[in-house]
């Protein structure tokens, strides 16, 4: 980024972008965690993730207090008031993704214990696996500022979404198949739908990151047909 | 522009009073003329002799300042540049980072385990990971060591062990007797270990489960053998020929394991030899082609010109095998199987086409995961172990190679390999 007059502003937008960058690696981290704590069915890992959430909620707000006041000081123009805006947005989807994890972690809570079949997990663990790697390459976007990166996180969340609809399908025959297994598998679904939401809002970051480096906005280029996700699970039905 | 100084320029080092030769003259020219003026003599000369005096000091004295302090600095840069030359010797990732947190020097292996970083940039944006950042925290917060673990999940598992140790490299240098900390990061790969510990927990895990069901066949048909077959030998023989079927399957099922242990210990490590793809392919048709007679398949190859990629011959033909097998077995209604290799500008790229029933699109996703069948029945019977195309999935992550599915339900399956020639990062 080009230089400004006043050094304290470049410093001050570093610290910012910095800030994200680090928000960004709790998120992963807690995403990791949740996974696998639900993998293997560990209460304490859960534990862990859920008491990781306040300090990522405060480290959401302090940034946010942080951009605020780059605006009113500095005023910023052009590229840097993108980057603050940008920065703003980010960290709200970031601090979404370590809900989701949260939520995750407080099903594994539930249902420690009754998952008989590790086949059950397999599933959503390579939605997790799919998800996490969109996460790290939105990141890593954002850190490169690299829209043509953020356009391929952007692309690829179809993936995702098939992905998902899949494990739906699959889950489904298991509840069918036994009734004991309705309580885990509707956990499980839920876990998966969580995951599937983490992808929307890496989405979103890849959107924000398109936004701070082109000006422009993807959404109005938006060409694919995403009713595929609404389809599928009402024929699975 | 008032907030330019609020940071950033460092503030000049305190200069004494009694050295500056400008000040000196200044004070003795002072006292010079209070003591005319007092003794009531004419001072207006020797003021302005010490004027033009204090005047040359202060030009002079500054400009031998600036020499002595750029020669330190190319001292220093010097210095800095050696330390440089040793972390390039040093087969782990090394940075250094400033007392800010941005990163000062690393060495190439630092560069390969991570892309991001960038000299001058917070180092935050190349490594994130929350326990990693707590470490330069906490190194720059108490000025002692910290150490702890780096994970990554994606896109291949790696683990590091992570030592921060606070420096004075400039004091040390003597450029600067008050230097700043600056933080030696030390990163050792412990991926294979946390692998070997993990692995062995997956295997017993996955084997006992899919080894159950041709165990449980196994001690059905040996109990009827004894039991009510035991006078029977034609149902014997039926059996037994049963028996040696499942028992082939149990022992191709742990072979598949252990080969997928075997990759998935070396993932993170991406090989270096170059291979003709060509001749991987043309090797492997030859082998199938008795199979593909077999099924009264016919296998089309296409376009096979020498190809280069960089790539472990073994493994790759492991991968085409899979391909192919799969594609002469599943797709055998169709008849015939194309393979074509295609050298684009940005990648070269292996097609797998089968004309057989094709795959329904909820399966695509999923036809990687270990032990997922699209049709459990179908697979055992023509002997799969449901971990071919996993096995594949790993072979080309370690290649940083893709597998794309495209199918429909009828219109038979292609599997495509792309490899991409890693074209700017490996000039550089």
């Amino acid at each position: 980024m080009a230089d400004h007059i006043v050094r304290a502003f470049d410093t001050d937008l570093d610290t910012l972008s910095r800030g994200v960058a680090e928000l960004g690696g709790l998120a992963e981290s807690m995403t990791t965690r949740a996974i696998e704590a639900l993998v293997r069915q560990s209460p304490t890992m859960a534990n862990e993730v859920i008491a990781l959430d306040a300090r990522l909620d405060a480290l959401q707000q302090e940034l946010e207090e942080k951009a605020v006041l780059t605006i009113a000081r500095r005023q910023p123009m052009a590229v840097d008031l993108r980057a603050v805006i940008a920065a703003i947005r980010v960290t709200h989807d970031l601090e979404r993704i370590g809900d989701l994890a949260k939520n995750i972690c407080k099903r594994v809570l539930a249902i420690t214990g009754l998952v008989q079949t590790p086949k059950l997990v397999k599933g959503v663990e390579h939605l997790s696996q799919l998800v996490l790697t969109q996460l790290k390459d939105v990141l890593d976007a954002y850190v490169e500022r690299d829209a043509e990166k953020a356009l391929a996180v952007w692309e690829h969340d179809e993936n995702v979404d098939a992905l998902y609809t899949s494990l739906f399908r699959e889950l489904l025959t298991y509840m069918m198949e036994d009734p004991r297994n309705i309580g885990v598998c509707a956990h499980l679904l839920f876990c998966a739908k969580n995951i599937e939401r983490m992808g929307d809002h890496a989405t979103n970051v890849a959107e924000n990151v398109y936004y701070l480096v082109t000006g422009a906005k993807l959404q109005a280029e938006r060409v694919k047909a995403d009713t595929t996700s609404l389809e599928k699970p009402m024929s699975a039905t | 522009m008032v907030a330019a100084t609020e940071q950033g320029t460092p503030s000049p080092p305190m200069r004494r009073w009694r050295d500056s030769a400008a000040a000196g003259a200044l004070v003795a020219t002072l006292v010079i003329a209070c003591a005319l003026a007092l003794s009531g003599a004419p001072f207006v000369l020797p003021v302005l002799i010490g004027a033009i005096v204090t005047a040359f000091a202060a030009l002079v004295r500054p400009r031998a300042e600036h020499r002595i302090a750029a020669e330190r600095a190319r001292s220093h840069e010097t210095a800095r540049a050696g330390i440089q030359a040793v972390m390039s010797g040093i087969a782990d990732p090394v940075v250094v980072l400033d007392s800010q947190g941005n990163v000062t020097m690393f060495n190439s292996q630092a560069k390969v385990a991570m892309p991001q970083l960038v000299i001058g940039r917070s180092f935050s944006f190349a490594v994130r990971s929350p326990e990693v950042v707590g470490a330069v925290e906490s190194v720059l917060r108490d000025g002692t060591v910290a150490e702890t673990e780096f994970h990554e999940k994606v896109p291949v598992e790696r683990s590091f062990e992570v030592r921060a140790t606070p420096v004075r490299i400039d004091a040390a240098l003597g450029a600067d007797a008050s230097g700043a900390i600056e933080i030696v990061m030390l990163f050792r790969d412990v991926t294979a270990a946390r692998r070997l510990e993990r692995m062995r927990a997956d295997f017993v895990a996955n084997a006992s489960h899919e080894l159950r069901t041709p165990l449980a066949s196994l001690y059905g048909f040996i109990e009827t053998i004894e039991g009510p077959a035991k006078n029977d030998p034609s149902a014997q023989a039926r059996f037994l020929a049963i028996m040696r079927e499942q028992a082939r399957r149990m022992s191709r099922l742990i072979d598949d394991l252990l080969s997928l242990s075997r990759i998935e210990l070396k993932e993170h490590v991406q090989p270096t030899e170059e291979v003709r793809l060509d001749s991987v392919l043309s090797e492997v048709v030859d082998t199938l082609t008795p199979l593909a007679q077999e099924c009264r398949t016919k296998i089309e190859v296409d376009g096979l010109n020498r190809v280069l990629v960089t790539g472990d011959r073994d493994e790759l033909i492991r991968v085409f095998e899979n391909l192919i097998e799969n594609a002469v077995k599943y797709g055998q209604s169709g008849g015939r199987v194309e393979v074509s290799i295609a050298d684009a500008e940005r990648a070269v790229s292996v097609t797998v086409r089968d004309y057989g029933p094709g795959i329904a699109p909820e399966h695509l996703p999923r036809l990687t995961e270990r032990f997922y069948r699209v049709d459990v029945v179908e697979s055992r019977q023509k002997g799969g172990t449901g971990l071919g195309l996993a096995l594949v999935k790993h072979i080309l992550n370690r290649h940083k190679a893709r597998l794309l599915v495209r199918s429909e339900l009828g219109a038979g399956a292609t599997f495509e390999v792309v490899f991409p020639k890693s074209a700017p990062e490996a000039s550089t």
